[in-house]
């Protein structure tokens, strides 16, 4: 009979798309709940480690140098001087978090580098080498920095006055530098990676992942419902005493659910989009911008997307066959989805995998595959390789659901 | 009158769960439901299948409407195996019974649709037969309402409405009064004998004594699995009622009336 595929594919989707609450709880809800929770996560990490910008850093020095004085004071915050009989109580003060940094210049500073430099200066012009220290001379002045590490105020100004004062040494005595930039205000030039491959970078090693388990999830929200459920409802029965092929019922709830859960993943997809931005705070504008694949890596994408929910479908459909409830479904499906999330993380965060032979393994090899493919470097044989093993499992579910259709023992258990 | 269902020494063993064991305070493990049974239908005629509860009638008429499989035997419905040909038989047949119920999410207009495509019925024929159904049944008023929402009245209606879309020929019809409530147990026995009146053959299965007497041409009495008789109605009760007779078979085969 042809029309018994569509009507049931129909009747699948009409029961799922003309009742509200399913498509909220099942499709929009998740997607918004990714996107509020991962840009919430977002921007509490951020902002754990972002000093506001217009904070006023405080900042004591003691015995502050003549030859530092400006450069110190031009970096627009106010400084303030301290005496030396001051210590002990502005450590407790940074301690406590009032203060931010305190900055302890050796009396006679500028003096002792004075001497050091010229000690220096004296060998290299007789031509003795470096490595011979210069004897009869005073320790080299050591400058004390008191910082509070648990203050992210207080790291940052350590880090500022720490870069200051070996950047004022370096001047004084230069043999080299290594990657110098010129203005600090300006981005390293020196990593040449572009951005496209910086995006793929981390969208390679995180997504996957993430869309094994959305995919799951999405499966799961639709397919025990629909095998356990019209047992337990009693209404399979009313559909196995018409003409319908069983083969007709298996691959018609199969098509029908993978549409349905395929909609929920797209959903969560969209939702980590949106918030990928905000979770990766800091990175480079337009970083995490999905624009950065092409039509081909999206084709390829979804041809391994939609194989892979074919397949959790058809798998979640059989175990949950097997029960008689859906609660009794879900309980089976459990050591299944914990088989999938390992395999999955395995595939996500494994380097590609040459041997073709691992793209046999469902899930692990749909998470190899999107990693290839985000990261700008799909192996078609792998792809391809993925996708029939992928559509062979499926059918190989179809099968045997449509063996369980037509067992008594499983439609009419007692 | 020609025979459009022959049973031929139908078997059917389960083996009886732990809880069923349990629930039945049996140490049996195997349990035949159906042994041996045979007994032929002609067009146009009632037969009722009466036996006790547990007398092996569900999974009688469950083999015949193909959803359970015998051991060994076989039935042929207007002359398709059972075994063979299950898809033929299912659409020659419309199996009704308190247990097929319907998807509480649909309303029953969609209902009836949805299981007149699966029967690859065309669309004025369905409109046809909904306005009919629908009229006759009562279930017009609530035909856009959920299956969910209706009275336990009003959902079997719709059940049996559906089970009929396809105006099948023989209507096979396990426990036709059970769990129904007086007024709708009325309706559903003048229906059948409407039916009856238009040509339609009808099997079957009740414990209630006097529904066969009202309905029925012919009856075939199964006890534990076994059928003790099999004859008209006028042969069966020659000379006491139903009942009677029932239990002087019932006490042959060896059952105790306490
Ligand atoms: N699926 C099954 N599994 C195990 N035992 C069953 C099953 N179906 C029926 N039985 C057993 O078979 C016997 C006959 O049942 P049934 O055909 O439902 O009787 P009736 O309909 O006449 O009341 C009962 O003892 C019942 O417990
Ligand atoms: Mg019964």
């Amino acid at each position: 009979m042809r029309g018994g595929l569509s009507a049931i594919i129909k009747k699948e989707l009409a029961r799922f798309f003309t009742d509200p609450r399913s498509v909220i709880t099942t499709i929009l809800l998740p997607g918004l709940m990714i996107f509020a929770l991962y840009s919430f996560m977002g921007e509490a990490m951020t902002g754990l480690y972002r000093v506001s910008d217009d904070y006023e850093a405080q900042v004591y020095v003691v015995n502050m140098p003549e030859s530092l004085r400006p450069v110190l004071e031009g970096q627009g915050t106010e400084i303030q001087t301290a005496a030396p009989g001051d210590l002990a109580g502005l450590r407790d003060k940074i301690t406590n978090k009032e203060v931010d940094l305190l900055v302890v210049f050796p009396e006679g500073f500028d003096q002792a580098v004075a001497a050091r430099l010229s000690a220096k200066g004296g060998a290299a012009e007789d031509g003795v080498g470096l490595s011979v220290s210069p004897t009869g001379l005073a320790a080299p002045p050591n400058v004390e920095i008191y910082y509070n590490s648990t203050r992210t105020e207080s790291s940052g100004a350590y880090e500022a006055a720490s870069q200051l004062l070996q950047g004022y040494r370096d001047t004084l005595f230069t043999t080299y530098t290594v990657n110098a930039v010129p203005d600090p205000a300006v981005a390293s030039p020196y990593d040449l990676a572009s951005a496209q491959d910086q995006a793929g970078f981390i969208i390679s090693s995180l997504l996957p992942m993430l869309i094994i388990i959305f995919l799951f999830s999405g499966c799961m929200a639709v397919a025990p419902e629909s095998s356990a459920g019209e047992k337990e409802r009693g209404t399979i029965a009313t559909l196995l005493v018409t003409p319908l092929k069983r083969h007709e019922l298996a691959i018609g709830k199969i098509i029908s659910l993978s549409l349905i859960a395929l909609l929920a993943a797209v959903s969560s997809f969209v939702g980590i989009l949106l918030s990928l931005p905000r979770l990766i705070g800091g990175a480079p504008e337009g970083m995490a911008d999905a624009s950065i694949y092409g039509l081909n890596e999206y084709a390829l994408l979804l041809a391994v997307i939609l194989t892979t929910v074919l397949l959790f479908v058809g798998l979640i459909s059989v175990l949950s066959a097997f029960a008689r409830t859906v609660k009794e479904a879900s309980t089976l499906v459990m050591p299944l989805m914990i088989a999938v999330m390992l395999v999955g993380v395995l595939g996500s965060f494994a380097g590609a995998q040459s041997n073709l032979l691992y793209y046999l393994i469902p899930a692990y090899n749909s998470a190899q595959c999107m990693a290839g493919i985000f990261s700008f470097t799909p192996n078609v044989a792998a792809i391809g390789i993925t996708i029939a093993a992928n559509l062979v499992l499926t059918a190989a579910c179809v099968f045997a659901l449509t063996r369980m259709f037509n067992s008594e023992r499983i439609v009419f258990s007692r | 009158m020609g025979v459009v269902l022959r049973a031929e020494r139908l078997t059917k063993t389960f083996k009886l769960s732990k809880k069923q064991q349990n629930l039945e305070h049996t140490a049996e493990t195997m349990r035949t439901a159906a042994n041996n049974l045979s007994f032929d239908v002609g067009k146009g005629e009632v037969f009722g299948l009466l036996g006790p509860n547990g007398a092996g009638k569900t999974t009688t008429l469950r083999m015949l409407s193909t959803l359970i499989k015998p051991d060994s035997g076989d039935a042929t419905v207007e002359g398709h195996s059972i075994v063979r040909e299950p898809e033929q038989v299912r659409a020659a047949i419309g199996f009704l019974t308190s247990e097929l119920r319907l998807e509480d999410f649909f309303t029953p207009d969609y209902l009836f649709g949805f299981f007149s495509q699966l029967r690859g019925i065309d669309a004025a024929t369905t409109e046809r037969r909904k306005r009919e159904l629908f009229e006759r049944f009562g279930i017009s008023e609530f035909a856009g309402v959920k299956v969910g929402s209706l009275s336990t009245g009003m959902k079997q209606k719709a059940s049996l409405v559906i089970s009929i879309v396809h105006d099948p020929g023989i209507i096979i019809f396990d426990e036709p009064t059970n769990g129904l409530d007086v007024i709708t147990a009325r309706v559903v026995t003048d229906y059948l004998k409407e039916l009856r009146d238009s040509g339609k053959t009808i099997i079957l299965s009740t414990h209630i004594f006097s529904l066969v007497e009202k309905l029925c041409d012919r009856v075939g009495i199964i006890i534990e699995g076994r059928m003790t008789a099999c004859d008209t109605l006028d042969a069966i009760t020659r000379d006491a009622s139903l009942e009677d007779r029932f239990f002087e078979l019932f006490v042959e085969a060896g059952g105790e009336v306490a």
